[in-house]
């Protein structure tokens, strides 16, 4: 049995483990309907030309998550952004460990899904802003909604913000032989809140993970939110990231992506100005070695007037890596005066590694500023040269150009932990120490 | 030596032999529809040989098991393929006795162009007696051509003349089952050119379909080859800048370009369809696949200016196998009214040390739609290439779009490849400053759009240069309120 029959069947045992009567429920039917007729994409689609699923197809996952499996927190601390003080929402294969976490209903609500879809005090913000703007049509967030029971859920009221970042930490152990995981994050900051959320997933065995995950972000007038996804996961971690954005007047969002590991990783980030003078800002470092295949899928609809948005994405590609960036650009006929900006800059350090870059513009507007750039290419010999004529061995030399290459990527990184944190798995990435602090 | 007029009375009638089948067809024109039988007839009138007719059928069959592409980037009626004649002789008959039947607004485009009567009277299928300067020109340039061992001339004659050269090279650039139009084409194309220099010679003049008085209605699935050989130069042109007012509605051409070894062939276009009227009704259908094969050290150049047909999907493409071989594509396609455009190119780099360059201009007026769609591949044994693309966009009016789908895979660590893309409109204080110096609104687009253009119009030979230039201004007239 395939794992789309897998799924379609094991739905009906799923109905038997939540509220039937809940409205949410005829969204899980709806969009397991859509999947089933969809199925998973294949390569023959435009937007999936260049990653495939059939590997996954093949496996045997197991979908139901089992009970809860404890875990001492020191063995996972690493995992953590332990230096900071820090909410925290940890889901150990699926389930939710209150153990490790650390949630709140102080002013703003931190906590889970589960409880959202149960406690009536949630039903209103369900009702305004679940699967809302999450696209309907796509079959693998389908398949999420059809599945969708547990994640995180963040609630920001109006002029609140919460008081330390809020961190998001799926783990695998590995108790299943495989394992198929489809986490569902809301996250609402309403006019004039900030929020700050770091995600991250985290296989710690060799087994097979699959996890394909939906998060809806709503940002109100004037709001501020910072999502910063970790990506540095086992060899055998599988990632679908669906996250969709929408944002209103005036209101910041910005999202960094840090793609260091993973046997696939697929990032469909969207973004949806619903409003005027909104800036949004997506960012991403990639670095890769071996077999893995990271495929960067974003979408900035510009539907207002007087927006910006601001994409870089570096990567560096090595061993038999591949590396997709699909950046797409629409701006409708009313969104005069957009500035829109994206670029892509990428080296490959090996023969054997792939990159396929596709910055797509489609502009229906007249009086506006649309510019895309695209690159490939090496470190410059002239700038590896100065540094070796200093005394600075090869490999250090190499390691200092590909910081540098990557670093204007971390400087919007406004929680300065992360980015220490960052930089060291990039040091350790590049396999070097350097004289002072990466 | 001079021609008198006797001779060259002679001459055209020595040619009317030549083709002398068409007299006895004129009024046969093939019954609606495409089977194998169509197929077959086409090729017995062409008299082709056995292996030709068999290689249409064979496309034929493939075209069969074909679907029609849906992932441009374009809307319209799809053509009923069974619903066309495939085969019609050239309407020998003048269309108008004098120029004062011509559609006014048809010659109003002429003379902005600056096109002698002789020629206005030509184009617009108005009976002429003889257009004497064409015609000696033709002959002269005929000669000369053929003292340097250049064939040039029908793609038909070529079958029949020179079979061993068109068999050894057609449909290795763009094979018979490449896609759903180039397949169609292979199967029934009509007429069109072949080109063939020999070793180590450049052709002196520029060669145009336009001199090649045989060609009277190439119809609508025209096939063009040239083949450049060892050491050789040639500059083709396509098309004239003169509206072309045709009535067959689809158009799907094929053209396969062979650069051998340390050749070069700059390849330049003007397309200028009828592309529908301003309510966006009627208008051709150009769907074109056209390729370039370079081999060692070779070089192949696509120009194009594109301002007509109601639809536009075409993508000239370099295939860079040799090392060392070098691609360009310099483009401007610009839509208006109705008009959509999905065109670009694709740069296949093969061979080590391998260059290409894009320049793509786009520029939308009215309620059009230009896209941009290119491929800029590297293959894992490609060493040292290097892709350099620019692809601007001009937006008049915010009923129009621009579109950019630029596709770029590398497998190579030493590619140095360079994308950009910039989309915007023109800028009003550019447009002060001329009004300011006096210049009017029209004008000044016209000068802001040809600047804007310039680095792909400078690629075309002189004549064609100039005439482009106009062509642009006369495209966009009237998009600026």
């Amino acid at each position: 049995m395939d794992l789309k029959e897998k799924l379609v069947s094991s739905f009906l045992a799923f109905e038997d483990s939540v509220d039937l009567d809940h409205p949410v429920h005829e969204v899980r039917s709806e969009a397991i309907k859509n999947f089933e007729a969809k199925g998973f994409p294949s390569k023959k689609e435009e937007a999936w030309k260049y990653t495939s699923l059939n590997s996954l197809q093949k496996v045997d996952f197991s979908i139901f998550p089992k009970e809860e499996t404890t875990l001492e927190y020191k063995d996972v601390k690493k995992y953590f952004l332990h230096e900071i003080d820090t909410y925290k929402i940890v889901f150990v294969d699926g389930v939710y460990s209150s153990y490790l976490s650390e949630t709140t209903h102080d002013g703003v609500d931190v906590c889970l899904m589960s409880s959202a879809f149960s406690k009536p005090m949630f039903r209103q913000v369900i009702e305004v802003y679940f699967n809302k703007v999450a696209n309907k049509d796509e079959s693998l967030t389908s398949l999420n909604t059809a599945f969708c029971k547990e994640g995180a859920y963040i609630y920001i009221p109006k002029n609140k913000m919460p008081k330390k970042p809020i961190q998001i930490l799926h783990l695998a152990t590995g108790n299943e032989a495989a394992l198929m995981l489809q986490p569902r994050n809301l996250v609402v900051a309403e006019d004039n809140a900030e929020v700050q959320i770091i995600e991250r997933h985290q296989s710690l065995t060799g087994n097979e993970v699959f996890t394909n995950s939906v998060t809806e972000i709503f940002a109100g007038k004037d709001a501020i939110v910072d999502y910063y996804k970790v990506q540095n996961d086992a060899a055998t971690a599988s990632l679908v990231d669906n996250t969709y954005i929408s944002q209103k007047d005036s209101s910041v969002v910005r999202v960094h992506t840090f793609s260091f590991g993973g046997k696939l990783i697929r990032n469909n980030l969207n973004f949806y100005q619903n409003g005027e003078r909104i800036d949004s800002t997506l960012k991403g470092v990639t670095i890769l070695g071996d077999k893995q295949h990271v495929d960067h899928h974003t979408l900035v609809h510009h539907r207002q007037p007087n927006c910006e948005s601001h994409q870089d994405y570096k990567g560096i590609f090595g061993d038999q890596s591949t590396g997709v960036f699909n950046g797409k650009i629409i701006v409708d006929k009313i969104a005069q005066k957009t500035d829109a900006f994206q670029q892509n800059n990428n080296i490959l350090l090996s023969d054997r590694a792939t990159i396929n870059s596709k910055p797509q513009l489609e502009i229906f507007a007249d009086d506006v500023k649309c510019s895309h750039g695209c690159t490939i290419g090496q470190l410059d010999d002239e700038a590896l040269f100065y540094l070796r004529s200093r005394g600075i061995p090869k490999k250090e030399a190499t390691a200092l150009l590909m910081y540098a290459f990557a670093n204007n990527v971390l400087e919007s990184v406004r929680i300065p932990e992360l980015k220490a944190r960052v930089n060291k798995i990039i040091a350790n990435k590049l396999g070097v120490r350097v004289g002072f602090d990466l | 030596m001079a021609y008198t007029e006797e001779e060259l009375k002679k001459e055209l009638e020595t040619k009317e032999y030549e083709y002398g089948f068409y007299t006895d067809i004129e009024s046969d024109t093939f019954p609606k529809g495409l089977n194998e039988d169509i197929v077959i007839a086409i090729s017995k009138k062409k008299e082709e040989p056995d292996w030709m007719t068999l290689w249409r059928l064979e496309a034929f069959r493939a075209w069969k098991e074909m679907k029609e592409p849906e992932w441009a980037n374009v809307t319209y009626k799809k053509p009923d393929f069974q619903d066309i004649s495939y085969y019609s002789a050239p309407n020998k008959k003048p269309k108008y006795d004098s120029l004062d039947e011509v559609d006014p607004e048809l010659l109003d485009t002429f003379k902005k162009l600056g096109i002698s009567i002789d020629e206005q009277k030509k184009l617009a299928g108005v009976a002429v007696d003889i257009v004497m300067d064409s015609v000696s020109v033709a002959t002269t340039f005929k000669k000369t051509l053929a003292e340097k061992g250049i064939i040039f001339c029908s793609i038909s004659e070529a079958i029949k003349e020179h079979p061993e050269l068109v068999k050894k090279y057609i449909g290795t650039v763009v094979p018979k089952k490449d896609n759903f139009y180039a397949a169609l084409n292979s199967a029934v194309f009509s007429d069109g050119s072949f080109c063939y220099i020999p070793k180590g010679v450049r052709c002196p003049m520029e060669l145009s379909t336009y001199f090649r008085i045989n060609q009277a209605g190439t119809g609508q699935f025209e096939r063009t080859l040239v083949v450049a050989d060892e050491g050789s130069y040639v500059s083709y042109l396509e098309g004239c800048t003169a509206p072309s007012r045709d009535e067959n509605q689809l158009h799907a051409a094929v053209v396969e370009l062979i650069a051998l070894d340390n050749a070069e062939i700059k390849y330049s276009t003007v397309q200028n369809w009828f592309p529908g009227n301003k309510e966006g009704k009627g208008g051709v259908f150009n769907f074109v696949t056209k390729r370039g094969l370079c081999e060692k050290n070779a070089k192949i150049s696509w120009t194009q200016v594109e301002t007509g047909s109601a639809v536009t999907w075409k993508y000239p493409s370099c295939v860079l196998k040799g090392d060392n071989s070098i691609g360009e594509f310099y483009s401007i396609a610009v839509t208006n009214n109705f008009q959509q455009a999905d065109t670009g190119t694709k740069m296949i780099h093969l061979g080590k040390n391998t260059k290409s360059t894009i320049i793509s201009k786009g520029i939308s007026a009215g309620q059009s739609q230009n896209s941009y769609r290119g491929l800029v591949q590297v293959s894992s044994r490609a060493e040292n290439a290097r892709n350099f693309s620019q692809c601007d966009s001009l937006l008049m009016g915010n009923r129009c779009g621009a579109h950019t789908f630029p596709y770029i895979e590398v497998k190579n660590k030493s590619a140095q490849i360079e994308h950009e893309a910039t989309t915007s409109k023109i800028g009003e204080d550019q447009i002060f400053y001329c009004n300011q110096r006096g210049i009017d609104t029209e004008k000044a687009i016209a000068l802001i759009v040809n600047g804007f253009s310039k680095e792909v119009l400078n690629k075309l030979p002189m004549e064609f240069a100039v005439e482009a230039q106009k062509l642009l201004e006369i495209s966009l007239e009237g998009s600026v309120g």
